[in-house]
């Protein structure tokens, strides 16, 4: 049985609403308003906001840092940590300190390679992997002792999410077989990888289905809205793992260019809206890659708003 | 076996290019397999250095060699009685007999003239691949037999991760996604059901990061 922790994500998901997420990018200087106006502008949309760990290896604020302010804003932040920097030492340090302050949920990754980032020329770590760090925080959590064996009283109270791709194929037996492997290791909740592909999206969630995969875990399905066609056609050519398909490049690019803005977010519209219907999606994570503002407008477009009002306790 | 390649002649150059008596040792174990650094190389590099030399109208002597292994003190002692004859010498060694070289001859300027890869395969001629990461404590049978240290890049003991797109790494289409391999490799045999399995955080104490290794084997000293 998963365990209950006092996240307000875990009990949305909990009373059987559809949950809804968002991330916000953190900036690559010291300015700390960024993330405050990010998170005030979709605060109000989503249950919770994800905050990203220098992704894409590009150097920025520390999620732990803005996840904090977040906190202390009275929203519900989402800690993102990627096993790409720091060791089992710092990882369980962050987490203790994320949860001296109550953060209650945290994505556990592996990260991107330093190759893609600015700073290539780095050593990275990856002392654990993310089903690794699973592992550790639900260790933490539910047994109150660390990786070296020391234990302790006040536990961190993590609601404990990772990411699944189905798209980094062209497999989907062994991306299920993957995402069973952190289920075992205690995951609780996965946002996936930008869906455009929904045929393979509905076959990964199919196999999850007849292996009861998704009563275990709760899958938040990933959205993410095109800006314009050249964003098409960078994520179809140049993102490794996200699965464009041509027929998403023709209807962006289909439309004039003042109005590719808004097909991106019909079409984002349509994909939550067909995949309301597909079993074992408990929610939404909306990642709209520094164009939060059009986060509200999503949201209430597909009747997900308001959100309901679930007690944080 | 240890994969190295020659230093570019422009580095070797500048390191020797003030010396007038110069010796070029080869090594005849790994680097002469993959073709940087054994007898052959150390009359190539040896030749271009006296051509080098010539054009520049001086006088320097440059001989080559090539010894058994370096990484072994009977063969390095092959060296004693002509060593003090020379200003300098360039080990075609991997990094290993570099240094073993350099410890024997201890007041003798040792410089490396090839650059130490890795551990790895000879795909074909001219074409090589790392294999191990000698972590210290093997794990091949878990894994299919393809090692997830040295063939994933991001060392995932459970992967794969996001980010690999047809079976490639993401970083380079030209790399195969190791977990891929063991995935593939473990549904050959049978075994699918240890992919499941998560495997817990290894203890990398037996690899670089419990400091300087060293093997003491009691049964086998005299």
């Amino acid at each position: 049985m998963s365990a209950t922790t006092p996240s307000k994500l875990q009990k949305m998901i909990a009373s059987g609403n559809f949950a809804v997420t968002s991330e916000v990018g953190p900036p690559r200087s010291a300015d700390g308003e960024v993330i405050e106006k990010k998170g005030n502008l979709i605060k109000d949309y989503v249950d919770a906001i994800n905050v990203t760990d220098n992704q894409t290896s590009v150097c920025r604020v520390c999620s732990l840092a803005c996840c904090i302010r977040l906190k202390l804003m009275g929203l519900e932040p989402v800690l993102q940590m990627v096993t790409r920097d720091r060791n089992r030492i710092a990882l369980q340090s962050d987490i203790l300190g994320a949860a001296s302050f109550g953060i209650h949920n945290m994505l556990c990754l592996t990260g991107d390679h330093q190759h893609f980032g600015d700073h290539a020329k780095c050593a990275n770590v990856f002392d654990l992997d993310s089903v690794q760090l699973i592992q550790t925080v639900r260790m933490m959590r539910d047994e109150g002792k660390l990786l070296g064996g020391h234990e302790f009283e006040v536990r961190p109270q993590m609601f404990i999410g990772a990411a699944a791709n189905p798209f980094a194929g062209p497999n989907v037996a062994m991306r299920a077989s993957r995402l069973a492997k952190k289920v075992a290791a205690g995951v609780q909740f996965v946002q996936t990888q930008c869906i455009y592909n929904m045929d393979t999206f509905k076959e990964f969630m199919k196999i999850l289905v007849d292996r009861g995969l998704h009563e275990k875990v709760s899958v938040l399905a990933g959205i993410t809205p095109m800006k314009n066609v050249g964003m098409a056609k960078y994520m179809q050519k140049r993102v490794p793992g996200i699965d464009v398909p041509d027929e998403v490049v023709r209807r962006i690019g289909g439309v004039p260019k003042e109005k590719q803005a808004e097909e991106g977010i019909n079409l984002a519209v349509e994909q939550i809206e067909e995949l309301k219907g597909v079993e074992g999606v408990r929610g939404f994570h909306i990642m709209a890659i520094e164009w939060e503002e059009k986060v509200p407008e999503i949201v209430e477009r597909t009747g997900l708003y308001p959100r309901p009002n679930i007690d944080a306790g | 076996m240890i994969k190295a390649v020659p230093k570019p002649l422009e580095e070797v150059l500048d390191l020797v290019k003030d010396f007038n008596k110069l010796l070029i040792a080869g090594c005849d174990g790994c680097v002469t397999v993959c073709e940087a650094g054994g007898l052959k190389e150390a009359k190539v590099l040896a030749s271009a250095l006296r051509l080098y030399f010539t054009q520049e109208g001086r006088q320097a002597q440059v001989d080559e060699t090539s010894l058994t292994r370096q990484c072994e003190k009977e063969y390095l002692a092959q060296l004693s009685d002509k060593m003090d004859t020379y200003d300098a010498v360039v080990s075609l060694a991997c990094g290993v007999g570099v240094q073993y070289l350099a410890e024997m001859y201890n007041n003798k300027i040792v410089y490396p003239g090839v650059d130490t890869c890795f551990m790895g395969v000879n795909e074909e001629r001219g074409v090589y691949s790392e294999r191990c990461q000698a972590c210290g404590r093997c794990i091949l049978a878990e894994t299919g037999g393809v090692c997830p240290i040295a063939r994933c890049s991001k060392r995932m003991l459970n992967g794969p991760c996001g980010g690999s797109d047809k079976g490639k790494c993401e970083i380079s289409k030209d790399i195969p996604c190791g977990w891929e391999l063991i995935y593939e490799r473990l549904k050959t045999l049978g075994q699918l059901d240890r992919f499941e399995k998560p495997v817990d955080p290894k203890d990398w104490a037996t690899s670089r990061d419990g400091g300087p290794r060293k093997i003491v084997r009691e049964d086998l000293r005299i």
